[in-house]
């Protein structure tokens, strides 16, 4: 039994071979394993009594009197432990790392969510853990390198290159290949060689599993728009994945424009249009003439990533899902919005979801509904809008 | 006939293992590069590897990615290095491989990239990241030309060795041990009857690369091997020697 490698044309495993066999055994143990009802009921165990699930779907009334449309309601994936989506996938990966008997884990980080995320399932699960990243990035997040060292990880410098997430991803990957062995690598996104992609969006889907259904419990219906931001792609993937063969309901992937798509400053990988390989995985991707990977700009570290997880180039270019870019100055509009409005301070990430979708809103009836998948708190960001907004501590 | 398979009918006639240098194209500018290889020939060297810089070279290890960003940031550019190589090709009959990831020749355009491999004369293509699950991306435009894809097998290959190898041209890139590419001190062990099988599995030539640097490594793998592959101990010799080819010709013949 195996899985589907390819999402249309794209995805793949473009590795070295060293890395082939290890791809294939972690694919016939991710089948075999995760299809059990004992993984099954552990993960959704540790989801309940770890991460706090189900998130709760909530209706944000003055938000949605105040855009003047559609009802907006919020997935609050920010109030999971850790503060993001990204725990699904670290619990999902570390139970099967144990299953697997691997007794080390190493994971890339951009602005450290995933490493934290990695840092603290590696506690739970009493394993040795490395996190990889750039060292532009730990100057720039050296307090969740502190959480990170805290919950007993050891960070990893990485210089090559432009020194942030791609590199640190080309690190894990190069490390990976030397000590798969003993080692599991815990990849944060929907990205990388076949069967991550698949293997992430899978345990991120109960994002929008818990949605469908509290939705149908509060609305009886399904919603018409669903906005979700889009770096790599794994809160997006997890949200969208529920709902593609409900036509009726419109996904909205947000990517970064950073200083607007024009200036060449962003991190949207569809914006012009070229598709390539980078990380194992062949998609869209920002890359010049002789396939160089250009390096991304976002104000969300999140999402300053020059590619895109391979099943969202498959979803648009089949149309199902729509793509767009919101830049940094609208972000961060949609951030103090949020915090005004409803008391709930936003990952910048997530404001990129809610920027679009607030613009969305006001064009829609009030008897519309959007959903907005908050993908994680504004914690983490306090200090980047503090510069951005010219405040000095 | 191929210069890869030229050049190894010449060796075994003389009872001589192939000694392969990699230099890193455009490190630090292509020029230079073409001098390094007549160099190089002058020095016994009948095949060389060239590497193509790329901005995110998974297989190497510090030495080649630095060498890389040198090339780059030197303004390395696809169109400029098929130049250099038909320049080269004026002069000499060194078969010439060039290391080129799968990101550069699709991203570059693969049907562009392969005929102009073949107009400048390149003899064959090595690609660290298109497995053999992915190689229907080129084998198409390769099949039935005079260009070789080196395919690559690691002591992980297991299983897939034979499949892998089955119908190889050229020679075979044995990666001596699991990781990147750089010199090392020590090699696993599983290497040496792993290269033994390989050979009788086929008759293609067998040459082990990554981590040799030294003249006892070179001594180690000639035993088993049919040649080897001595990339980033020359890249970085490249690096230290700041343009004196005599310097670099005295480490080739040192080690030889």
């Amino acid at each position: 039994m195996s899985l589907n490698k390819d999402f249309g044309e794209y995805g793949g495993q473009f590795v070295p071979e060293t890395l082939m066999n290890t791809l294939k055994t972690l694919e016939r143990e991710y089948l075999e394993y995760c299809s059990t009802d004992e993984f099954k009921n552990d993960f959704i165990e540790y989801m309940r009594q770890y991460v706090g699930r189900p998130s709760v779907l909530y209706y944000a009334d003055r938000l949605t009197k105040m855009s003047g449309g559609a009802k907006i309601y919020l997935k609050r994936e920010d109030l999971n432990h850790t503060g993001a989506h990204k725990i699904n996938n670290a619990i999902g990966q570390a139970l099967l790392a144990k299953h697997m008997g691997k007794t080390k884990v190493i994971a890339e980080t951009g602005a450290g969510q995933h490493g934290v995320a990695t840092a603290t399932v590696a506690a739970l699960f009493d394993m040795e853990c490395e996190v990889y990243m750039g060292v532009e990035d730990i100057e720039r997040q050296k307090l969740n390198v502190f959480r990170m060292e805290l919950l007993g990880a050891k960070v990893i410098p990485v210089s090559s290159g432009t020194g942030t997430l791609k590199d640190a991803t080309n690190e894990a990957i190069r490390t990976w290949a030397a000590r798969a062995e003993d080692t599991f690598y815990i990849i944060g996104s929907a990205v990388g060689p076949h069967p991550y992609p698949t293997m992430v969006r899978d345990f991120q889907r109960i994002i929008g599993d818990e949605t469908r259904k509290q939705i149908m419990d509060t609305e009886g219906r399904l919603p018409d728009k669903i906005f979700a931001c889009v770096g790599g792609g794994s809160n997006s993937i997890g949200m969208f994945y529920p709902f593609i063969n409900d036509k009726n309901v419109e996904l909205i992937g947000v990517e970064a424009a950073g200083r607007g798509i024009e200036t060449g400053e962003h991190a949207s990988a569809f914006a012009e249009g070229r598709t390539g390989i980078l990380h194992g995985m062949k998609t869209y991707i920002l890359q010049d003439e002789d396939g160089l990977i250009k390096t991304a700009y976002s104000i969300s570290a999140g999402l300053d990533y020059p590619g895109v997880g391979p099943e969202h180039s498959y979803l648009k270019d089949s149309g199902r899902v729509i793509y767009t870019s919101v830049t940094d100055d609208e972000s961060i509009e949609a951030f103090k919005t949020l915090c005004r409005y409803e008391g709930i301070m936003p990952a910048i990430e997530s404001s990129h979801a809610l920027a679009a979708a607030l613009k969305e809103a006001p064009k829609m009836r009030n008897d519309e509904i959007i959903v907005v998948n908050l993908s994680g708190r504004g914690d983490k960001d306090v200090h980047t809008v503090a510069k951005y907004l010219g405040k000095k501590f | 006939m191929n210069r890869i398979d030229e050049k190894f009918k010449i060796m075994k006639d003389r009872g001589e293992k192939a000694f392969i240098p990699y230099v890193c194209g455009g490190d630090p500018s292509l020029e230079y590069t073409e001098k390094i290889i007549y160099a190089l020939e002058e020095a016994g060297c009948h095949i060389i590897e060239v590497g193509i810089p790329f901005s995110d070279p998974l297989a190497d290890g510090p030495v080649i990615q630095a060498a890389s960003l040198r090339s780059i940031n030197g303004g390395f550019k696809l169109d400029k290095f098929f130049d250099t190589v038909k320049n080269i090709r004026k002069k000499s009959n060194v078969a010439l491989v060039a290391m080129v990831y799968y990101s550069t020749i699709f991203g570059y355009g693969k049907e562009k990239f392969i005929n102009n491999c073949l107009d400048s004369g390149l003899d064959g293509i090595i690609v660290p990241d298109l497995p053999y699950e992915e190689y229907d991306e080129i084998s198409a435009l390769i099949e039935n030309t005079d260009l070789y894809c080196i395919p690559l097998i690691a002591i992980t290959s297991g299983k897939r060795m034979p499949t892998l190898v089955k119908n190889s041209k050229g020679f075979i890139y044995c990666v001596s041990s699991l990781g990147v590419t750089g010199e090392r001190k020590t090699f696993d062990k599983r290497i040496f009857s792993f290269i033994n099988r390989v050979k009788e599995e086929t008759e293609t030539p067998v040459c082990v690369g990554f981590g040799i640097s030294s003249k006892d490594d070179v001594k180690l793998f000639e035993k088993d091997a049919d040649g080897v592959i001595i990339g980033s101990a020359i890249v970085r010799r490249i690096f230290e020697s700041d343009g004196d080819l005599d310097k670099l010709k005295s480490f080739i013949k040192e080690i030889k």
